[in-house]
Formats: C-alpha cells, sequence, structure tokens
C-alpha cells in the first residue's frame, strides 16, 4: 500500500506491507532510528511518538494507520539547535541513565504535559504509567517533567515550548 | 589556555553522554545497518526436556527471502564448539558442553535448534513457522531438591547426577576462625531458616543484539554486551579467530545489571555464519526472546543458621545453599553464588562461619550474573535472619545490629570469611538514616496502630550492609579459579592542541563513564573538563581491558586512569623543566601548570602538549611523546555499606503494600559525581524493591516460562514506586588512591531485605514471620489469614 506521512516535518511517500508497524516503518523507511523497540508486547512504551500531536506506542500502529498523518519523533523535537525543554528537564535532572528508555520518556512527557500543564508527582507517575525504565528508578524523570512544567508553556507551539535554556553542556 | 581551578571531583556535573541520548542520535547495535547486510532469527525449543528426533528447514528454505537455514550440523559438524564458562569453582566441576545450537537434545524452554539467515528480519521470523522439528519429549527437572534425589531425570545423562559442584568454606578449616557445629551446639539461642531467592530477569531495556562484518581485513562485532574484551576472548577460544583478525564493538549499549555479561550462542552464530556468506549479518531480539534466552539472576534456596547469646552476641553462622544454574554454566554463573560466601557475615563480628553451596542442573533457562551477584542474595538472608534473632530475644532489630557490628575504630577487620575491610562507619550512617527517617516517631506510631487494630498496619524494616566491591584482586580471582584477573588499562594522549584522549577498559552501558573519567582526568591533569574525551567499547581503541561488572569502573578503572595520567606528568616534567630553564626539582604540577618553585614563571600541560608535537625544542634523549598507558591491580577490594530504612504500609484486609517512605544512607567513599551516584542508587533502590514486591520468573510444571513477556514479568512503573531519600556519609576506602568504593549495586543489595522486614515486622502480630517473595498481595494476605487463624486457635 502507498502511504504519505509527514515524519519531523519531511514528507515520505512509500509502498509499504500493510502489515509493517509504525515504528518499524519510521527506523527503516525514515531513518527515524532514534525511536527503538523494547517489547513486543506494548508494555514498555520506548517506541512513543506523537502522531498528529498524540503520543503513541508506535508499535501498535500500523505504518498504514498513519497514511496523511504527521508524526513527531524525538529526532524531531529540537529546533533551530535548541533542545526541547522536555529535554533539557532531562539533562538538566539526570533522568536517564541507559537512554534506551529515553525517546519514549520525554514523547510521553511532552504529551503529559499538555494534558495537564501542572502535574504533581501522582498525576506525573500515573501518566508515565505505560513507560518502563530499569536504569533510573523513575524518581529524576518525574523531577524532570515537573522542571519542565515550570520552564514552558505546554500545548503553546514551539516558540512557547523553547524558552529558557540553550543547547547541552557543561553547568 | 586556562587551567581549571575548582576541581571537577565531587561537582555534580550534568552528564556528556546526555546529549546523544536525548536527541535520538545513538548508536544502539540495532541501529547499525550495513550494505548487503542479512537478518538472523533463532528458532527455539517450545520444550524444556526433549529429544530432537528430525528437524526439516526444507520448507523454509524455499520461502521468500530466506537466503540460508541451518542447523547445528552445518555450523558445528564436528559437534566441539562449546561455549565457554570461566569459572570453574572446583576442580571436578562438571562442565557439559552447551552448543551453539542443540544437536541431539534441548535442554531448557528458548533453547536454539536451527537459524534462519534472510533479506529481512521479517522474512527471517516468518520462515521460523515453515522449520519441522520433531521432539521426542523428556520428564522436565525443575525443583533444584528434587533434581539431587536418587533416581531424579537428569538434564545431562552422561554426568550420572544434576549436581554441577560442591563449594565449602569453613572457618575453622582456613584459619580465621572457629568451629560452627561447637558454636551452634554452645550456644543459648539457635535459629535456622529457609529463604528463598526467586528467579528474576535482568530486563535490561535494550534487547540483546548483534552485528558481523565479515568485509574487510578483520571480522567486526558489534553487541549490545557488557563485556567486549572478554567477548573477544572467548569468540577466539571458542571459535579458534585469531583474536588479531576480531575487533569487538559495544557502542551504546542499553543497560546491563549484569544480563549483557554473557557470551551468547548467537554472536558465535553470527560469527560463524558471516564467516560462511562472506556477507554482514544482523542478529536483534524480541522481548520474548530475551526473557526465555537471556540468563536469569539469583534463584537460590538458602538454608541460614545463627547462633547467639542471650544477651544477642553473635557466636556462629552458617550457610547451606542450593544454587539453580539452569541447564548449563554460564560464563561466570557457577561463581555467583560463591561470590556470597564473603558477605553472609556481612558487618557483624561473628567467630566461627560454614558455607557450603550446591550448584544444580536444571532445565531452565541459565542464571548468572545479575546486579550484585551473589552479595544482594547473601545480605538478604543475614538481614532478615537478624531481625528474626532480633524478635526472638526482644530486641530492636537496630540495637541487635549495633551490638555486634565492627566498630568505627576497629577497621582494618580481617572477618571471619578471611576479607579484610578497610574502612567503615556504620554508626554514622545508621545515626543519620534514624535521623532522615524519624526512626522513633515511627515507632511510636506503629504501636499505635498496632493496639488500635487498624487495618492498615505500619513495618519498619531494617537493613545494613556492605559488600566485597569492585571486582578485581586478580591473586584473589585466581585463588577462587575465576578464569581471568580483575586489573583494569587505561591510556591518555595529550593531543597537540592540549585536548586530551583517554580510553578506558571498562565498558560503560548508561553508568555516566564518560562524565565520571572526564572529571578525574580534568582534575589530574588540570585541564578543562570538556576538553577530555573518553573511548571505551571498542577493543581497537581500548586495546585490552576486563569491561564493566561488580562496580568496578570507578575503583579499578578509575585508578588505571589516576596512574596513567600521572605518568603523563612525570613525563611532561623534563620538557617542562627544559623549557623553563630550571631544574626538575624547582618545579610544582598544580592546576594544570608547571611552576617554577617561587616565582611566576610557569607552562601548562597543554602548552607542552603543543611543544611535544612540534618537537624542535625538546631536551636531548626525551621521546616525542605524552601518552601514556597504565593497568591497575589493586591489593583489596573496596567495601561500601550502608543503612536503609524503609517504612511500609500494609493493608492487613487486602495484602496490598505500600511504601510510605525510603530512607537510605550510602557510604561509598570519595565520590567523583554526586548526580551519578544519586541515580545509581535510585535505579538500584527500584530493582531491589522490586525483587521484594513485584518480579519473579516463573514456570511452569512442564518447564514453560509462563511470565515470557513484560504483560506478564512485572517491572514497576513509576506509578509502582515511591520517591527515596537518599543521602551519604564519606568514609573514604584505604586501598585506593581516589578512596573510592562503588555504588552500582548499593541500593539493590540493601533494599530487599530492608522491604521485607517492614512487611513483616507490619504483620508480626499476627504471627507472621516470614514471607515469601515477591510479597504480591495475595501472599500477604495469605499469611495475614493463616497467622490470625492460628492465633485464634492458640487462643481457644
Amino acid at each position: 500500500m502507498r502511504i504519505t506521512v509527514t515524519v519531523d516535518g519531511s514528507k515520505y511517500t512509500d509502498d509499504v506491507e500493510p502489515r509493517m508497524l509504525l515504528v518499524h516503518y519510521l527506523r527503516e523507511r525514515a531513518g527515524k532510528v532514534g525511536t527503538v523497540v523494547g517489547c513486543d508486547t506494548s508494555n514498555c512504551g520506548a517506541c512513543t511518538v506523537h502522531l498528529d500531536g498524540h503520543s503513541v506506542k508506535s508499535c501498535s500502529v500500523l505504518a498504514v494507520q498513519a497514511d496523511g498523518c504527521e508524526v513527531t519523533t524525538v529526532e524531531g523535537l529540537a529546533r533551530d539547535g535548541r533542545l526541547h525543554p522536555v529535554q533539557q528537564a532531562f539533562h538538566d535532572n539526570h533522568a536517564l541513565q541507559c537512554g534506551f528508555c529515553t525517546p519514549g520518556m520525554i514523547m510521553q512527557s511532552i504529551d503529559l504535559l499538555a494534558d495537564n500543564p501542572d502535574p504533581d508527582e501522582q498525576a506525573i507517575r500515573e501518566g508515565l504509567e505505560g513507560n518502563l525504565c530499569r536504569c533510573t528508578g523513575y524518581q529524576n524523570i518525574v523531577r524532570a517533567v515537573r522542571d519542565a512544567a515550570d520552564h514552558m508553556s505546554p500545548g503553546a507551539g514551539p516558540e512557547a515550548e523553547q524558552i529558557k535554556h540553550v543547547g547541552v553542556g557543561g553547568e | 589556555m586556562t587551567a581549571t581551578v575548582e576541581p571537577e571531583v565531587g561537582k555534580a556535573r550534568r552528564r556528556k553522554e546526555d546529549e546523544r541520548l536525548i536527541t535520538g542520535r545513538t548508536r544502539w547495535t540495532d541501529n547499525i545497518a550495513l550494505p548487503g547486510m542479512l537478518h538472523l532469527a533463532v528458532l527455539r525449543s517450545p520444550l524444556a526436556h526433549a529429544r530432537i528426533t528430525s528437524i526439516d528447514p526444507s520448507a523454509a528454505k524455499e520461502l521468500p527471502g530466506v537466503i540460508a537455514v541451518y542447523t547445528a550440523a552445518d555450523l558445528d559438524p564436528e559437534g566441539s564448539i562449546g561455549m565457554p564458562c570461566a569459572w570453574p569453582v572446583t576442580p571436578d566441576m562438571a562442565a557439559p558442553r552447551r552448543p551453539v545450537l542443540a544437536a541431539e537434545r534441548v535442554n531448557f524452554a528458548g533453547e536454539g535448534v536451527a537459524v534462519v539467515v534472510a533479506r529481512s528480519a521479517a522474512e527471517a521470523h516468518d520462515a521460523l513457522e515453515a522449520i519441522e522439528v520433531d521432539y521426542d519429549e523428556l520428564p522436565p527437572v525443575l525443583d533444584m531438591e528434587a533434581a539431587l534425589a536418587e533416581g531424579a531425570p537428569l538434564v545431562h545423562e552422561e554426568l550420572g547426577s544434576n549436581k554441577n559442584a560442591v563449594w565449602v568454606f569453613d572457618s575453622a578449616g582456613a584459619g580465621t576462625g572457629g568451629d560452627v557445629e561447637q558454636a551452634l551446639s554452645s550456644s543459648e539461642i539457635v535459629l535456622k531458616r529457609r529463604f528463598r531467592q526467586q528467579r528474576l530477569v535482568p530486563a535490561f531495556m535494550e534487547p540483546r543484539a548483534c552485528v558481523v562484518d565479515p568485509t574487510g581485513p578483520q571480522l567486526t562485532l558489534w553487541s549490545a554486551t557488557q563485556v567486549p574484551h572478554i567477548l573477544r576472548v572467548m569468540a577466539a577460544l571458542t571459535l579458534g579467530i585469531p583474536e588479531h583478525k576480531l575487533r569487538v564493538i559495544a557502542p551504546d549499549v542499553g543497560g546491563g545489571f549484569g544480563g549483557k555479561i554473557a557470551v551468547l550462542p548467537e554472536e558465535m552464530m553470527a560469527l560463524l555464519i558471516a564467516g560462511k556468506l562472506g556477507k554482514p549479518v544482523k542478529w536483534n531480539e524480541s522481548r520474548s526472546e530475551t526473557m526465555l534466552a537471556a540468563h536469569h539472576g539469583r534463584d537460590q534456596i538458602q538454608d541460614i543458621t545463627v547462633s547467639a547469646n542471650a544477651d544477642g552476641t553473635l557466636t556462629g553462622l552458617k550457610v547451606e545453599l542450593l544454587a539453580n544454574l539452569g541447564a548449563y554454566n554460564g560464563l561466570v554463573g557457577p561463581g555467583v553464588p560463591i561470590l556470597g560466601a564473603f558477605m553472609f557475615n556481612a558487618i557483624y563480628k561473628i567467630p566461627a562461619y560454614h558455607f557450603a553451596c550446591t550448584n544444580v542442573f536444571t532445565t531452565t533457562t541459565l542464571t548468572d550474573a545479575y546486579r550484585g551477584a551473589g552479595r544482594p542474595e547473601a545480605t538478604f538472608a543475614i538481614e532478615r535472619i537478624i531481625d528474626e534473632l532480633a524478635d526472638e530475644l526482644g530486641m530492636d532489630p537496630l540495637e541487635l545490629r549495633e551490638k555486634n557490628w565492627i566498630r568505627h575504630e576497629e577497621f582494618p577487620y580481617t572477618t571471619v570469611a578471611g576479607l579484610t575491610y578497610d574502612s567503615g562507619n556504620y554508626e554514622a550512617a545508621t545515626a543519620k538514616a534514624k535521623e532522615l527517617f524519624g526512626y522513633d516517631a515511627l515507632r511510636r506510631e506503629q504501636a499505635e496502630r498496632r493496639a488500635a487494630n487498624d487495618p492498615v498496619q505500619l513495618g519498619i524494616g531494617v537493613s545494613t550492609f556492605t559488600e566485597m566491591c569492585g571486582l578485581a584482586p586478580s591473586r584473589v580471582l585466581g585463588s577462587l579459579d575465576y578464569g581471568a584477573g580483575g586489573w583494569e588499562y587505561a591510556s591518555l594522549r595529550m593531543l597537540p592542541t592540549g585536548k586530551v584522549e583517554v580510553t578506558t577498559g571498562a565498558s560503560a552501558h548508561g553508568q555516566g563513564h564518560e562524565t565520571a573519567w572526564s572529571q578525574i582526568v580534568a582534575d589530574q591533569l588540570g585541564v578543562p573538563f570538556e576538553d577530555v574525551e573518553v573511548l571505551h567499547g571498542d577493543t581497537q581503541s581500548a586495546h585490552k581491558g576486563m569491561d564493566t561488572y561488580g562496580s568496578r569502573s570507578l575503583v579499578v578503572g578509575g585508578i588505571a586512569i589516576v596512574k596513567a595520567a600521572e605518568k603523563v606528568v612525570a613525563k611532561a616534567r623534563p620538557i617542562a623543566a627544559h623549557l623553563l630553564e630550571c631544574a626538575e626539582d624547582d618545579l610544582e604540577f598544580t592546576g594544570g601548570r608547571f611552576v617554577v618553585k617561587g616565582t611566576e614563571s610557569a607552562t601548562t600541560i597543554q602548552d607542552i602538549a603543543l611543544a611535544v608535537f612540534a618537537a624542535h625544542n625538546l631536551p636531548d634523549g626525551v621521546e616525542p611523546s605524552l601518552d601514556s598507558d597504565a593497568t591497575f591491580d589493586p591489593e583489596n577490594f573496596s567495601f561500601p555499606h550502608g543503612t536503609h530504612l524503609c517504612a511500609a504500609e500494609v493493608d492487613t484486609e487486602t495484602g496490598r503494600v505500600s511504601l510510605r517512605s525510603y530512607v537510605c544512607v550510602d557510604d561509598i567513599g570519595k565520590v567523583i559525581n554526586p548526580l551519578i551516584v544519586e541515580g545509581q542508587v535510585h535505579g538500584g533502590l527500584a530493582q531491589g524493591i522490586a525483587q521484594a514486591l513485584y518480579e519473579e520468573a516463573v514456570h511452569d510444571e512442564s518447564g514453560t516460562l509462563t511470565t515470557g513477556t513484560f504483560a506478564d514479568y512485572l517491572l514497576p512503573s513509576a506509578a509502582d514506586l515511591p520517591s527515596f531519600t537518599t543521602a551519604r556519609t564519606e568514609t573514604p576506602s584505604t586501598t585506593n588512591p581516589l578512596g573510592a568504593k562503588g555504588v552500582g549495586e548499593a541500593g539493590t543489595i540493601a533494599s530487599t531485605p530492608a522491604v521485607v522486614n517492614a512487611v513483616v515486622d507490619a504483620v508480626r502480630q499476627f504471627g507472621v514471620d516470614d514471607i515469601e517473595m515477591p510479597l504480591s498481595p495475595m501472599r500477604v494476605w495469605r499469611a495475614v489469614q493463616s497467622g490470625a487463624a492460628s492465633n485464634d486457635g492458640g487462643a481457644q
């Protein structure tokens, strides 16, 4: 089947097998290997991306279902060399170790903040329930999401989501 | 060029590693795509134990995209290849050959029987279903005690037994303490308990994967491994590949926790197949395959006996273990329970000790190293039974510990197990933990809720621990029959522009080595943090090493880096003296500068690097190089310790456990980066708490793994865990120049007994004195019910 999908702002038109999962389409056809596969039961959330602005586990969506949609992956978040505030908050709060779950965690956190711009700890923990991490014990991830909430106006578009921080590296 | 003034060591530096990981510009093994690359998929046995009567791959070979299907007969026609075990714990240890693919028999559900090579991963997986295998089912061997019984079905018939090895330590025999039987028979109190360490899955988030490229002058193997250097040696020994013809790269690796220490049959298959076909091949497993075929951890039955005087003074300790190795010896699997042998005596002064471990083969997935490897198991058993002893004596559990622990002024202290603990301050860590936790107030609240018959009871769990960290001293490892040493390697190169490249033989998989090592180098050389690049995980850049496990990267690998830096400074000194026209003895090296004492005359090490590159003006006979190599092999382990306190609320009507607060004070000696340390502790706590409350790998009576996905195996999510209060005391290690001790396992080791002690403490008034892990609501509820029922019975 022929599909047309906009991924991180670029339009892709491809013939795909009907059974192809969106995550495999992103990795193998669009070259978006920043989105990873951690399980085969849709439990871990490592493959979370945004489909028309909402988080989905891209292992539970067929590529053909994304026909005509806009997909944002972790690779499409930084704009003009500036990190998304949630990316910045993950760095600032040491919210990652091996980093394998991180793209999915970041994408889910952005969606969580769009739904609830001022979440308390419990709301953050519940909002991240579908994303598993083995390294961090989650505490710094929760802290990072709260920190991001303090630094951004989620859902207000790229400009409002790109405030206060510049680049990675250093103190 | 400016030199840093403020020390880097001790600073909460945010990580260098993060940039690529938060932007998705990573190098996971599964991201590697090479021209003409083919894909492997492994057909795995659905049965735990069976004879293979026939394998017919012909239909699979006809399917679209399929290039080849191989069985054992194709890959290893002589039947001579055996997966390596590096730790023969006794001279008579049983060592059945573990083939790359099963030929005649399968010995666990998940063992590979055939491998498909296809153009795409999807086509390779499609073809698995078309391979016809006939099995003649054999009785599974699942229970360790049944496996050792007379007439039990045998995992390996040729061995005549399911016993792998028996390993014994006796303090009277070793001269480290008294006779335990005498201690037990002459003591006022003897308490014996049986604890079960359930089987766990390491559950790193990135499934295992490898890519082999046979084109070019060398075979290149990328693997999601913790041990690229060990893998290269083992692949060379296993397959006869000349070592210099094999380059192993561990790119970004998505977690290990000991679970990526194994040398994999799939890696050997990929090397063999890439060699046969002359094309690059990739194997990338699904999560379900990981759960079945990547090694598991723990799985021990622990019979532990302590003896004491009526005042609580410990007099003896006896431990008898059964350890389930699964179907074969793993790379270090037989040695894992032996590591625990040295830690059962924990922080206590115990005058007599006996330890015996029987390793058992069963028709289950292999067990091998898992975070802490042997030490969490030991700490669990001793900390549980100390709590039970406190109850028996009517003492506060912390008071009993204090009565028996090694006092701060008694270090260095040689234990009954023969280790010399260099430093420690259990008093300080415990005092701080008690204060942060609000111990006395919580005990009062507990008493009130008990008196009020509150349906939600409060329990307080205590766990103190120490561990042997920085697995290294080669002589000690040799005395334990481990096949390799424990040294670590580093090299350091000053580049012409004054930047620094440092390579380490340690291999990172999420710990933040690039950041921590850069901090160490920045201080040693007085160069900016940003000017340091750390190279690791590639046998070509870091040409030798012992890799990363057992919290050795800092206390062994970090010291190798310090040694390498010292050599560079020593090489720079005569050059600095020559350039500054002074005697070497007149120079002081501080903050990256060689200064002529008492003058303003100075030059930086970074300027010297350029002078060495130009080599126009060097002293006679001096080599134009500011490079160095160093290998460090410590004399002793390091011994981090800590006190962990957990408050758990237990709903006695539903069995639900919720953690109300968790406080830990760890003493890991000198801290390089507090941010990284805190993250390691958090992650360790989550893993240890998960063992106490959630996780278990379960086989049904046929030997099928019933917890084969993340839908069945309960890895906790953010919603299942609380926030932790972590703090530290700092008693530097005296056995290495950094004073560091290591932190990777601390949280995992101490938290499991803290949580179980808390839950048992909450429901002790119902007559409960133990609950098997994981403490599911059902198990807790049943314990309360049966305890309450027997209490009622007693009252009638």
